[in-house]
């Protein structure tokens, strides 16, 4: 599964880290950092964490 | 699967119902019915970005899962009648739809004042054409705004006001502070601050008494064009552009006649169950649910997070009811968050401090900078409110879990 963030829109809220902690997370600084190269299996969380972003940002492309 | 779900209202609950109830396993018809002429659109941005003029309609367009593209919309149309005992909703332009499930999602409007004087020149944000109307008058030269209700989307206006340049920006409310219903007393006064050095002026503990006109228009039945605020106290605040933002109004009228609760949005049951119907739910503000995190009471919550929240739940358990299923759903309990940004810094909240306004204690900075808020009711952390960048959010962030893990609250 392939994720993609538009950083353009991503204002580091956050809330995809709690929905998909092992696809999404926060750098020192507080930046969102993620793995665009996902596993399958985490498809629930990553459409959960592409629905709670504030920006709607997150998108899944096959 | 046979059979049709109407969903009633198409903004983001309405959406997120449909998704949901094709997650949780219909696969018969649905029907969602919008007012609006857009498809669901995401509306934080209206008293942002889209005042600014940073974003265009296509960035607040939500994108509808795959799942839900066989859902029939019938959008710039709305629900005026519906007869629970016939499962009938009736559409203004006269149609009636036959549902076998039901999802009410109509939403809130704005609440308008009524005290008397001109109506042009008044403003509300809820849609996408409000805020483009209040974009257009904001950014025509030298305009003099005064904004009533000091809530989170009144102080959001103000902050893109003065950030667009306009020079006489004026909060109207009748509480101390701004914010404080929500928030309480310090981060009130913490917010009031940092408003103020950013130029956007407050009078507080007034109230509206009316609005004054061009001469020679009709002093009231809704002619001439807004010229000044007047106050409670008699004064007068000369303003071009007024922007009411003084809270909301259930969209509920179209559900009277069924016996229901409707004193306050709708009320549900602890499965989002409108009058002990299982073929009937609701989400999304419109909804009075008891959340049983907490003390059980049913609340409406006008958090972004809950249109999502809500319509997960409602459709596992209209679902279930409608495929027969015996599916015994843990009661709906969940942890509300929100977030507001004004100027430059961010309020980020997770939790009720509505609940524990009364034991407020700084957990890490200081109000005059980045500040985390932690609300205790009963001894307990309920909720927790960072204030300013972004390193104060992360630490809101690090109390969610404690927030999950807490027992239920009883009142």
């Amino acid at each position: 599964m392939k994720v993609v963030v538009d950083m353009n829109k991503c204002q580091d809220h956050g809330q995809c880290v709690f929905a998909a902690p092992d696809v999404f997370s926060m750098d020192d600084e507080g930046h969102l950092v993620y793995v665009s190269d996902a596993d399958d299996t985490l498809r629930d969380e990553v459409e959960e964490a592409a629905d709670v972003c504030p920006l709607q940002a997150i998108r899944i492309e096959a | 699967m046979t059979g049709r779900i109407v969903v009633a209202g198409a903004s983001m609950g309405g959406l997120r119902a449909a998704e949901q109830l094709r997650a949780a396993g219909w696969s018969g018809a649905i029907t969602m019915v919008g007012d609006e002429p857009h498809m669901p659109y995401n509306r934080p941005p209206l008293s942002k970005e889209v005042l600014a003029g940073k974003a265009p309609f296509e960035s607040l367009a939500f994108t509808p899962k795959a799942a839900a593209a066989d859902v029939e919309w019938r959008l710039g149309t709305r629900a005026v009648a519906a007869r629970l005992a016939e499962r009938t909703v009736t559409l203004d332009d006269g149609s009636t739809l036959p549902y076998d499930g039901l999802v009410i999602a109509t939403g809130m409007r704005p609440r308008r004042l009524g005290c008397p004087g001109p109506l042009t020149g008044r403003h509300t944000v809820r849609t996408l054409a409000d805020a483009q109307g209040l974009r257009d008058a904001l950014t025509r030269p030298g305009v003099r705004v005064v904004v009533v209700g000091a809530g989170f989307i009144g102080c959001e206006v103000a902050a893109t006001a003065v950030g667009l340049g306009v020079r006489e920006v004026t909060v109207v409310d009748p509480l101390p502070l701004p914010m404080v219903g929500p928030l309480g007393e310090q981060l009130g006064r913490a917010l009031l601050k940092r408003h103020e050095e950013r130029r956007v002026r407050f009078v507080l503990g007034t109230g509206v008494a009316g609005f004054e006109g061009d001469p020679g228009a009709p002093p009231s039945g809704g002619g001439g064009r807004v010229t000044g605020v007047v106050l409670s106290d008699g004064t007068v605040l000369p303003a071009d552009v007024v922007v009411e933002s003084v809270g909301s109004v259930a969209n509920v009228e179209w559900l009277e006649g069924n016996g229901l609760d409707l004193s306050d949005g709708v009320l549900t049951d602890g499965q989002l169950r409108v009058g002990g119907r299982p073929e009937v739910v609701a989400v999304g503000d419109v909804a009075r649910f008891p959340n049983a995190r907490y003390d059980g009471v049913p609340r409406r919550v006008e958090h972004w997070s809950i249109p999502t929240d809500t319509a997960k739940h409602a459709a596992k358990a209209l679902v279930a009811h409608l495929t027969g299923a015996q599916a015994e759903l843990a009661p709906f309990a969940p942890l509300p968050t929100f977030w507001s940004d004004q100027h430059e810094f961010r309020l980020q909240s997770f939790g009720a401090p509505v609940l524990g306004k009364d034991d407020v204690r700084i957990l890490d900075g200081d109000l005059d900078g980045d500040v985390l808020v932690g609300y205790h009711a009963g001894g307990l952390l309920v909720g927790v409110v960072a204030l300013g960048g972004q390193a104060a959010a992360m630490g809101a962030a690090r109390y969610r879990a404690q927030l999950l893990k807490q027992p239920a609250l009883t009142a």
